[in-house]
């Protein structure tokens, strides 16, 4: 069956078949704007896309972090709770009259850090991702708690300039200066995973991690790697988080990690490695900003709606993943 | 001196020492710090006590990790449980709410059986989707872990249902024979379980098709059967649990009702010593691994520390049970400590570097 439609995917499509998931996002998204354009017509303003950046900037850079650990078929269920806790870390020190660069420095190192220690969890005891990055979760947002149980406002100049700076043209369309960290991050990865020797690494390791082991390939190296980045991808879309919302709340980004993983699959990442881009997960992220922006014009659908879309998409994905041919294990 | 070496060995290397004592640890740790903490007195002829507290508190994570141990021993997991046990509860309470007697047991049955039914055609889903269609079990039942909470908040329309039903509470606070039944529902769950799993083959089976699925399937079992099964069996036991949950506070609340559950199942699993790849499975390891759980919260709230704070604790234990129980950490300490004079420790895994 696989090579009938290997056959025809050659003859009539001339798509390679990786690619299709990627396409089929893409297809989707314009649909969905194509749809928004079309019933409501301040949808068509250019800052709707400008909102959907600005609203989901800190998912797109958690996100691409977990494309990453995805790849090479580990999971990371601790981003949410990294989030959280980079938020609440760096308002609490902010609170303590800590200078903005001295947090921001100490913000950044946590998450990478704790990344790291799952990561040699993972490797060097061949514990199960899953359990290891649970555990992880609970302990970030066990921290936050500890730091705090209630939200601590920000109002530090630097936070509330990076907060409320707007980036724009002459129309009044801007985005914030999150959006462009969110997609340095987001070049910046692309350009790891596709040209540097890391990036073939983290590819060949999802592939199979045998073989990966067999061609002399850092396999442990790369596994502690990916966890890392994606602590300092989490620890980023903290900061951002916290520009966003300037404050640290202890129960902020709960169930952030299923929103990820969603839109990384959504984005054509196959969840046991080996396949998927960057660029697909950036059109995820905006899918499922994209579904938020229509339930909100709407107003008549309820916010659940958008988990049931989700979910429906989600399926749509996978059942086209198998039916395009990629292999599962 | 060999002979005890052995046996020290045997009692601590079997599945369950460890699960045990770090139960015991916790208990006698707790009466310490408050030494009423195991007192248990009888009070209207029913049992009160922090012992049977956590017992009754526990009985929804027993009955959930039961169904998930099944399908965790099929090669699978399970993380649409939470979500299940929101869907059945607001179904039941929502039924019963619109009754005109909340109190008649035929209203009370009606709401379970429908809470049930659901309960039973998402589990199906989860089965089609894994055995059928050949989905991974972790994206399939992503689907519904993300879709159920918003349609448990459809069924609630995103209030909290709040009934007042005699039977309906009883699920959850009643007493049968000094014990609460919450415990006894869980027990005969179990028993239900073990009986099927341990006295006929359909255990071998399931560890058969954890094993290697494919190798079963030629050997002539039906594989695809079992783990549909599998998901079906652990949606009920989830619908069970959605039902206690939701009587222990008389209110079906689609958001918050069953949050955290699959991680918690998932987590008396593997402290009850069952591999997430499949294979062996421990029902008592299971259980054991579920009081530890709620032991934990009851003595972590019985300090006066935050709840939210208490996941900081869980992480510890989750992380030192693991480590315990994975077999890489084991070598090393027993190679330190046998081959101290001699054999070089660990030579390929000292090389690996660290990223920078």
């Amino acid at each position: 069956m696989s090579s009938t439609s290997l056959t025809l995917g050659r003859a009539k499509l001339r798509l390679p078949r990786r690619q299709v998931p990627v396409l089929a996002t893409l297809v989707l998204l314009l649909v969905m704007y194509g749809i928004g354009v079309s019933q409501y017509r301040a949808f068509s303003n250019v800052q709707v896309v400008f909102n959907v950046f600005i609203d989901n900037g800190f998912l797109l850079v958690v996100a691409v972090g977990m494309t990453f650990v995805i790849l090479t078929g580990g999971i990371d269920l601790s981003v949410g709770s990294v989030v959280a806790m980079t938020a609440m870390v760096s308002a609490s020190l902010l609170q303590q009259g800590l200078p903005a660069q001295v947090v921001l420095v100490v913000a950044l190192l946590i998450g990478p850090l704790l990344g790291f220690l799952m990561g040699c969890a993972i490797h060097f005891f061949e514990i199960q991702p899953f359990i290891v990055t649970l555990a992880g979760m609970f302990f970030a947002r066990g921290m936050c708690t500890f730091i705090s149980g209630s939200s601590i406002p920000i109002t530090d100049g630097f936070w509330t300039t990076m907060s409320q700076q707007r980036i724009g043209d002459p129309q009044g369309n801007f985005v914030s200066i999150s959006v462009l960290i969110a997609f340095a991050v987001v070049i910046v990865a692309a350009w790891t995973l596709a040209y540097t020797r890391l990036g073939r690494n983290v590819y060949a390791v999802g592939g199979n991690p045998q073989s990966a082991l067999l061609m002399g390939l850092p396999v442990g190296r790369t596994r502690i790697a990916v966890y890392t980045i994606s602590g300092l991808c989490s620890a980023i879309g903290g900061i951002l988080l916290s520009f966003y919302t300037l404050s640290g709340a202890p129960l902020i980004a709960v169930g952030m990690e299923l929103d990820v993983i969603a839109a990384v699959v959504i984005g054509g990442t196959v969840l046991t490695g080996g396949s998927g881009y960057v660029f697909g997960t950036v059109l995820g992220v905006l899918a499922l900003g994209v579904i938020q922006t229509l339930i909100t014009f709407d107003g008549s659908l309820n916010s659940w709606w958008t988990r049931i879309v989700i979910g429906g998409l989600l399926f749509a994905f996978i059942l086209l993943q198998r039916l395009v041919g990629i292999r599962y294990k | 001196m060999t002979d005890t070496r052995s046996r020290y060995r045997a009692v601590t290397g079997h599945q369950l020492f460890w699960p045990v004592a770090v139960l015991v640890v916790m208990l006698a740790a707790n009466t310490i710090y408050r030494p009423g903490f195991l007192s248990v007195e009888v009070n209207n002829g029913h049992l009160y006590g922090t012992p049977i507290d956590i017992l009754r508190l526990s009985a929804p994570l027993i009955l959930v990790a039961l169904g998930m141990t099944v399908v965790i021993s099929t090669g699978g997991i399970d993380l649409s449980v939470g979500s299940m046990v929101a869907i059945s509860g607001a179904t039941a309470c929502l039924y019963i709410s619109e009754q005109p007697d909340q109190n008649s047991l035929p209203a009370v049955l009606t709401g379970l059986a429908m809470g049930l039914g659901i309960a039973l055609v998402l589990g199906a889903w989860n089965g089609v989707l894994v055995a059928v269609i050949g989905i991974q079990p972790i994206i399939a039942t992503l689907i519904l872990m993300v879709a159920g909470r918003g349609l448990a908040q459809l069924i609630t329309e995103g209030q909290i249902i709040t009934i007042n039903s005699g039977p309906y509470r009883a699920i959850g606070l009643g007493h049968v024979l000094t014990l609460p039944l919450a415990i006894l529902i869980a027990l005969a769950a179990a028993l239900l379980v073990a009986a099927f799993t341990r006295w006929t083959a359909l255990g071998m089976i399931i560890e058969s098709v954890g094993g290697n699925a494919e190798a079963s399937r030629l050997a002539g079992i039906r594989s695809g059967r079992v783990v549909f099964l599998a998901y079906v069996l652990s949606a009920v036991c989830a619908a069970v649990a959605g039902f206690m949950i939701t009587a222990n506070v008389s209110s079906a609340d689609g958001n918050a009702a069953g949050l955290w559950v699959e991680l918690d199942a998932i987590l008396a699993v593997v402290i009850g010593g069952t591999a997430l790849a499949g294979g062996r499975f421990h029902l008592s390891g299971t259980i054991l691994g579920a009081l530890i759980i709620q032991t934990l919260t009851t003595s972590v709230y019985a300090m006066n520390i935050s709840p939210q704070t208490a996941l900081l604790f869980k992480a510890v234990v989750v992380i030192a049970v693991c480590l315990i129980q994975a077999p890489a950490f084991r070598a090393r300490i027993t190679r330190q400590r046998r081959a101290a004079p001699t054999s070089p420790p660990t030579p390929a895994r000292e090389k690996e570097e660290v990223p920078a």
